[in-house]
């Protein structure tokens, strides 16, 4: 697949024993004969029919090596008869590459001045119908961003692995718009997002605690797909996308159940796969908080009407913390303290427990299943053989290739999982840390790393709408202000 | 007070800047790094010499039918009479009748040339890379059919659905501007 698993082919070169194959010439040139002159040799010999001789000669030439052996030498016809051209029709033109990149460019640009300039939650919905018919539908979903990060993983690990311009730039330009503008790209250019945004009619709030557990998975993604990516066995992100099936109208049956109930549970749980899946999102977090123009309920001052509180579907709008918070300022700082001081014992923990893993996170590796079958089947502990290892010998390859290449990976793997487990360790870690961590705030806001920017709780804010003209909001706003 | 609150509001302040321009400088980093090691597009593409003809081609492809099909190195073709590519190996006359045919879509054409000499042409849209043909073409006759991924169709998957299942690990990415791995030499070069 993405790394040659097998040696090219060296049958091509002359049967597999010479000796055989030599003592059967004979024999084995007249039966060719016969496929070129079926009828002449049915009606000179004394075979009893047609379908006879052809059947002695199909169990035949099932007995010999079958690799790319010109049995026949190709005709000189007489009549001057001009060969057929094998078309080759050429891949999607480099232009159109290019075009993507200026249609992503130019929707990031939209997105972030329908988000911060225009704060128009119509707008915003407009452009991602767009971005879903264009990136989803006419894109059929490929290349995207959050795909990317296993381009850009895998040929930094393996400098033989060129990594495609459209590829790289799907992956650092909403990185880059995030660095101004938050997360924009969320809000109105995936098609994944879009996706989800579009089903959502009914949000019910997910319970924090909950959410803050499921919130971890998109880093464990990230982690996994990186690893998997890296080595390059799989592209994990690709295979599990939920939605790409439909973007391509079709797909495999467990995958389109998986993207059919993901859709229906993003009826009801704003954008499931956004906030406990996507590992692109998870990148994202990190940089939108350090955003130049931040997404706000409002730029005005805020009137703590509260009206904004439930307005988020996806719980990302933060509350002012109470005067007397929670718990005592002491309590607090000392368990964090005690956190901090825990964090390497779990990146230790979680090191360890990857290392323990890895043979088992080591399958996913074609090389390394089809190692382990060839030699459970050549040990006799397993029964028949399957496509696989049939390809092994019907290509000849060495035995000691197939081991050695399984074993070179199996290695990789040690150290891929004991970062990966580490790397898992240190999440949660950092989640717990997260959570002792209180920040003062006066005001409702937007949380900086999970707002996506959809601009739903602009409509809700009665400074907003005055803002924009809305003659109700002048009354609301009155009654709050006496 | 007040004062020790904007205190803190700028130490904030500075930790963001900060954040942003190691960001900004990141990310311009790992840009120049990509687009000065990248450069070709790359598109998926069948190994012939390593297909082993084993027909998930036509299944797992995630468009349908499958973007990856037969097609046929003329120049390597014997023109045989009796095509164990075509022909189903004891076929009960030598014609086009559909029941002779290994093809289960009739997408192959068989035309006389001249004695004792046999043209096969695919018609690539009626095929559904099944790859029935190409095995008996393999085993029996010159290998002038093979599996190909035809780029007018195939829409250039991150993954490839079919090079992830497929057995013998034929397909890989090639340079977009080389994207076919044909058997014919001439073609090749
Ligand atoms: S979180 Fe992921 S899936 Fe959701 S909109 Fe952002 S990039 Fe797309
Ligand atoms: S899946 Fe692989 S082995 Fe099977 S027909 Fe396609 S290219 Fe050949
Ligand atoms: S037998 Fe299969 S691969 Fe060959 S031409 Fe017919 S449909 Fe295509
Ligand atoms: S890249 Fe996608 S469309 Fe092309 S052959 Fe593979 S699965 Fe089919």
């Amino acid at each position: 697949m993405i790394r040659s698993l097998i040696a090219p082919n060296k049958a091509a070169s002359g049967p597999a024993d010479p000796a055989s194959a030599a003592c059967n010439r004979s024999n084995q040139t007249t039966l060719f004969q016969l496929l070129r002159y079926p009828d002449a040799e049915a009606a000179t010999g004394g075979r009893a029919s047609l379908p006879g001789s052809l059947l002695s000669a199909f169990c035949f030439l099932l007995s010999l090596p079958a690799y790319a052996v010109q049995h026949f030498p190709p005709p000189d016809f007489t009549t001057g008869h001009k060969l057929p051209v094998t078309a080759t029709p050429p891949p999607r033109a480099e232009w159109l590459a290019y075009m993507d990149i200026g249609v992503l460019i130019a929707a990031l640009m939209l997105a972030t001045y329908f988000v911060l300039w225009k704060r128009n939650r119509r707008a915003i919905g407009g452009l991602s119908i767009f971005s879903l018919a264009y990136f989803g539908f006419y894109r059929h979903g490929c290349v995207c961003s959050i795909g990317a990060i296993q381009n850009v993983a895998q040929s930094i690990a393996d400098p033989n692995i060129v990594l495609p311009v459209v590829a790289g730039a799907f992956f650092l330009l909403p990185l880059i718009f995030a660095l101004f503008g938050g997360r924009v790209f969320c809000a109105a250019v995936c098609p994944l997002g879009a996706a989800q945004d579009i089903v959502l009619m009914k949000p019910s709030k997910a319970p924090d605690w909950l959410a803050q557990c499921l919130g971890v998975l998109p880093w464990i993604y990230l982690g996994a797909a990186v690893m998997y990516a890296a080595i390059g066995s799989a592209y994990i992100i690709c295979r599990y996308d939920p939605f790409v099936a439909f973007f391509r109208f079709g797909g495999s049956v467990p995958m389109l159940v998986f993207g059919g109930g993901m859709l229906v549970l993003s009826m009801f749980v704003g954008r499931a796969y956004c906030r406990f899946l996507c590992p692109y999102g998870a990148l994202l977090r990190l940089v939108s908080p350090l955003a130049k123009w931040k997404v706000t309920v409002t730029p005005d001052e805020c009137v703590q009407c509260r009206l904004c509180e439930d307005a988020c579907p996806f719980g990302e709008i933060r509350y002012p913390t109470p005067r007397d918070g929670g718990i005592s300022r002491t309590e607090g700082k000392s368990r964090l303290a005690a956190l901090i001081l825990l964090l390497p014992v779990f990146i230790g923990m979680g090191a360890g427990l990857g290392y323990l893993a890895s043979d088992k996170l080591a399958q996913v590796d074609p090389a390394v299943s089809l190692a382990k079958r060839v030699w459970l089947e050549d040990h006799g502990k397993v029964k028949g053989t399957t496509l696989e290892t049939d390809a092994v010998r019907k290509h000849d390859t060495p035995k000691e290739e197939v081991y050695l290449q399984s074993l070179a990976i199996g290695k990789k793997y040690r150290y891929g999982s004991l970062a990966l487990g580490g790397w898992i360790g240190l999440v949660i870690g950092l989640r717990l840390i997260g959570l002792s961590i209180r920040r003062r705030r006066s005001d409702y806001e937007a949380d900086s790393a999970g707002c996506v920017a959809c601009g739903r709780c602009y409509l809700s804010c009665p400074v907003e709408r005055f803002r924009h003209g809305d003659a109700e909001a002048i009354k609301i706003l009155e009654e709050y202000r006496a | 007070m007040s004062n020790d609150q904007d205190n803190k509001i700028s130490r904030r302040q500075l930790i963001i800047n900060g954040g942003w321009f190691v960001g900004l400088i990141g990310l311009g980093g790992v840009f120049g790094w990509i687009f000065g090691n990248s450069e070709k597009r790359m598109v998926w593409q069948i190994d012939p010499n390593k297909c082993i003809q084993c027909g998930k081609c036509a299944l797992e492809c995630v468009i349908s039918p499958s973007a990856s099909k037969c097609v046929h190195a003329h120049a390597m073709c014997g023109y045989c009479k009796l095509c164990l590519g075509f022909f189903m190996p004891t076929p009960n006359e030598l014609n086009e009748g559909a029941e002779n045919q290994q093809c289960p879509m009739g997408a192959i054409k068989r035309t006389y040339v001249e004695d004792p000499y046999y043209e096969y042409v695919i018609d690539e849209k009626l095929c559904i890379g099944c790859a029935v043909c190409v095995k008996g073409c393999t085993a029996f006759g010159n290998g002038s059919l093979f599996m190909q991924i035809r780029h007018d169709r195939c829409i250039n998957c991150n993954e490839c659905a079919i090079a992830k299942s497929c057995p013998s690990q034929a397909i890989s990415r090639v340079p977009a501007d080389k994207p076919y791995l044909l058997k014919n030499k001439e073609q090749n070069a």
